[in-house]
């Protein structure tokens, strides 16, 4: 929306303010993942192999799932930082203003810097795609951008239940990023790698396993019959965000109801 | 001496206080551990050839870096301090009569201290109660237990040190958020946090042994799990009390320097 | 073309006692009690009103604007502003109005303030023209010409409030609500907003619902004002005549205060309120 345009470039404003900080955060955040990468080489270079996958096949599932989280983290910022407006009262600033709280608050905020994090994933990303091994047809490109697609979804949808929860409390929020954070670290291995009740969760409550392990097998050419349902597995996996939503406007109401 | 000690004291009291913040903390922490447990599971679960170091030992050295995770984690903020730095409220702290370094360092250690002991006892507790393979093991002798405290302290005072030199860098850049960034990113990782350190390739095992991240992290924990045996870990003590000697003196000597040049700047 | 009806809101508050044997209680259960902040509130405005809403603090000003503005859900009772019920039909009801809450800022804080009033404008959906016309108008009376292009943060407090007030009215609101908008100003800057309020008041009929703590505002702007005390209203009527009522007696002591202020420490005293 041409609208959400203008929110993003006023941010960029804001923060090309400060520009020595600017790159040394997205330096900062380019750095964070990469060492994450370089440990998961490390130990590959070590054990060879991690339950049937192999290097770049990891590093494939690795760059998806970063990519996804580097987005997600770009564009809902505002909900992950929604303690912040709801504390200072400027939510209220949001609600008198004639457009949706949901387009408000991903427009209150979008740090430019973890492109950083988006920059490393993209190189990851390219380099398993040159070295893996699979038959690249155009359903398995798509297949690709769905995974990333879906994992912003679903990330994003995470994100915004946190943010919900501001309603009722601003403690402890923390633990929301169990699912964030927690959530990414283990969605970068094959979910298959852990154990049933783990691959269960996450495939059925919070659907990585859709964008995570079924569609990858797609590409990696290990599934038999059509590739349709595994291209389209993915965006299953989208409407993850649907309930998502429709919480944030339960809380909205019950914050519109008892006041701040 | 006497003002870095009440320091000292006041700053543990507050950060006692902020036991919501470390039971949310401590949930994180543990599923952390889990998802990283897990993982070297699978690792392990393939017959390996003669593996530098066992999975009961990794599960050990996992738990104890996420209940010790205060004592290890470079990107530890101290905003107040940051902020006295760049809004040149400097000058207040300037006029106060004891050695600067002193109660800097004071604030930092009990800060560390506080996040730690808060945490470091549920986690550690739970993770022995856990079933096997994720549990956390016992070290296999009193002897060893006292020397891990040892090492342990050691090691946080010098990694308090280190941080110290963070801060004092940061009085040169003016920037607050660059300089700990990166810095935290490296040292973590050279201090076996991402990947253990027997894990590592031997050209970078080299390399982290020249450095003194690991006598934070690494060195106590395979301490404690008996990976490092008594007499390596008590050869290792002299070269834990040089580091430390060693970056204290670098941090009074540079802050000295900076000092100065913020006093005759005007501030 | 503000009809407010029975209006009432209550809160629950957490109660909370000292002593540990209570704070550790309080770790089950959460004690709450009742607050009305509002009970059965009726007045209406017309437009072109300029309206005085005073009292002590705490005593629901800023939950009766909340309630105006849309924010806030009331328990009972109904109010119509230009036809819409401001909590159900919020979207279409907020391009109407405009707020300006004295504390807190709504221009982008590094951006010079020409780029948060073009994205005010996109997302009020205001036309060029009309925007340009406003535009026009807000810095002439406001004197902002030299301010448009630098950030906000490198803005004096009344210079800022100059835009803020500006900020409000690019979408040409019917009405504006203003919280404490000069506190902390300066006298130069007070009697600026003071005689900008009076001017889009005239010229464009604007209808102003102002709650401040400074009485000269409200000796400057306001004809009408509504006294709200715990809650209730209490007063609703001319200024002129709560000055006549509760003003000082001829000759009395003044105490150091001015006489309006004289006045409204009687009529707190009256009401028991203060």
């Amino acid at each position: 929306m041409r609208l959400f345009g203008k929110y993003l470039l006023i941010l960029f404003k804001s923060q090309m303010q400060y520009r020595t900080s600017f790159w040394l955060l997205t330096f900062g955040q380019f750095f964070i993942p990469f060492s994450v990468f370089a440990g998961l080489y490390m130990l590959f270079d070590r054990f060879g192999q991690i339950q049937g996958w192999e290097f770049f096949e990891v590093a494939l599932v690795f760059g998806v799932i970063h990519m996804a989280f580097a987005i997600a983290e770009c564009l809902a910022r505002g909900f992950d930082m929604f303690s912040t407006l709801i504390v200072n009262g400027d939510f209220d600033r949001l609600l008198v203003r004639p457009r949706s709280t949901v387009l408000q608050v991903l427009g209150s905020k979008f740090e430019f810097t973890r492109f950083g994090r988006l920059l490393q994933s993209l190189v990851v990303l390219i380099w398993a795609l040159s070295k893996v091994e699979a038959d690249w047809t155009f359903m398995k490109g798509v297949t690709l951008l769905f995974m990333i697609f879906s994992g912003v979804m679903i990330f994003s949808g995470i994100f915004i239940v946190i943010a919900t929860m501001c309603f009722w409390t601003v403690q402890g929020l923390e633990i929301g990023n169990i699912l964030t954070d927690g959530g990414r670290e283990m969605a970068q291995y094959p979910l298959n790698i852990y154990h049933k009740w783990i691959t269960r969760f996450f495939t059925y409550v919070i659907p990585f396993g859709l964008v995570n392990y079924l569609p990858l097998q797609y590409i990696l050419g290990r599934t038999e019959g059509s590739g349709v349902p595994y291209m389209l597995a993915p965006l299953a996996g989208c409407l993850f965000i649907v309930p998502c939503l429709l919480l944030w406007n339960f809380g909205v109401r019950r914050y519109r109801s008892t006041g701040s | 001496m006497r003002a870095c000690y009440s320091v000292f004291r006041l700053k543990l009291a507050t950060g006692f206080q902020y036991r919501s913040a470390a039971l949310a903390g401590i949930a994180t922490q543990f599923f952390w551990g889990f998802i990283i447990i897990m993982v070297y599971q699978a690792f392990y679960s393939q017959p390996l050839a003669d593996p530098p170091i066992s999975l009961t030992q990794i599960v050990t050295y996992i738990w104890l870096q996420q209940a010790f995770l205060a004592f290890i984690a470079l990107w530890f903020r101290d905003n107040e301090l940051f902020q006295l730095i760049t809004t040149g409220n400097i000058a207040y702290e300037l006029c106060r009569p004891s050695g600067l370094y002193g109660l800097w360092y004071a604030k930092l250690l009990a800060q560390r201290l506080s996040s730690a002991v808060l945490r470091c006892f549920p986690i550690l507790t739970v993770a022995l109660l856990l079933p096997s393979p994720y549990r956390l093991t016992l070290p296999p002798d009193p002897a060893t237990a006292l020397l891990f405290l040892l090492v342990l302290i050691l090691g946080l005072l010098i990694l308090v040190a280190v941080s110290m030199l963070i801060y004092i860098s940061t009085f040169i850049t003016m920037s607050a958020a660059g300089s700990l960034l990166m810095f935290g990113v490296a040292g973590e990782f050279l201090a076996g946090m991402i990947v253990p350190v027997p894990l590592m390739p031997s050209w970078l095992q080299t390399i982290v042994y020249a450095l003194p991240f690991r006598l934070a992290a690494d060195f106590p924990f395979r301490v404690y799990s008996g990976h490092i045996p008594m007499d390596e870990a008590l050869a290792t003590i002299p070269i834990q009390l040089l580091w430390l000697a060693a970056l204290v003196w670098i941090g009074r000597f540079t802050m000295g320097k900076a000092l100065r040049r913020v006093v005759i700047q005007g501030g | 073309m503000i009809t407010v009806s029975g209006i009432s809101k209550s809160f629950k508050v957490a109660r909370r006692s000292s002593g540990f044997g209570n704070a550790f209680k309080s770790l089950f259960r959460r004690e709450y009690t009742e607050v009305a902040a509002l009970s059965d509130v009726t007045f209406s405005i017309g437009p072109g009103e300029i309206v005085g809403y005073i009292g002590p603090n705490g005593a629901g000003k800023s939950t009766t604007i909340k309630v105006m503005s849309g924010i806030l859900v009331p328990d009972g009772g109904t109010c119509s502003i230009m036809g819409y019920t401001p909590w159900l039909d919020r979207v279409q009801y907020v391009r109407n109005i405009g707020v300006v809450f004295g504390q807190r800022s709504q221009l982008w804080w590094d951006v010079p303030v020409i780029d948060s009033f073009e994205l005010l404008r996109d997302i009020y959906d205001v036309t060029d023209k009309e925007y340009r016309g406003n535009l026009e108008l807000l810095t002439d009376t406001l004197d902002l010409g030299d301010l448009l292009r630098t950030p906000v943060r490198q803005l004096s407090l009344g210079q800022r409030m100059r835009c803020e007030i500006a900020a409000s009215l690019l979408h040409g609101p019917g009405i504006l609500f203003l919280d404490e908008p000069t506190i902390g100003l300066d006298a130069v800057s007070k009697i600026a907003v003071r005689k900008f309020i009076s001017a889009i008041n005239k010229e464009k009929d604007v209808t102003v619902i102002l709650t401040t703590h400074d009485m000269s505002d409200i000796e400057a702007l306001a004809q009408r004002i509504l006294l709200i005390g715990k809650g209730k209203l209490l007063y609703d009527g001319d200024l002129d005549a709560m000055r006549a009522k509760y003003g000082a007696a001829e000759g009395g002591e003044t105490g150091g205060g001015s006489a309006i202020e004289e006045a409204l420490v009687n009529m707190y005293k009256e009401y028991e309120i203060s």
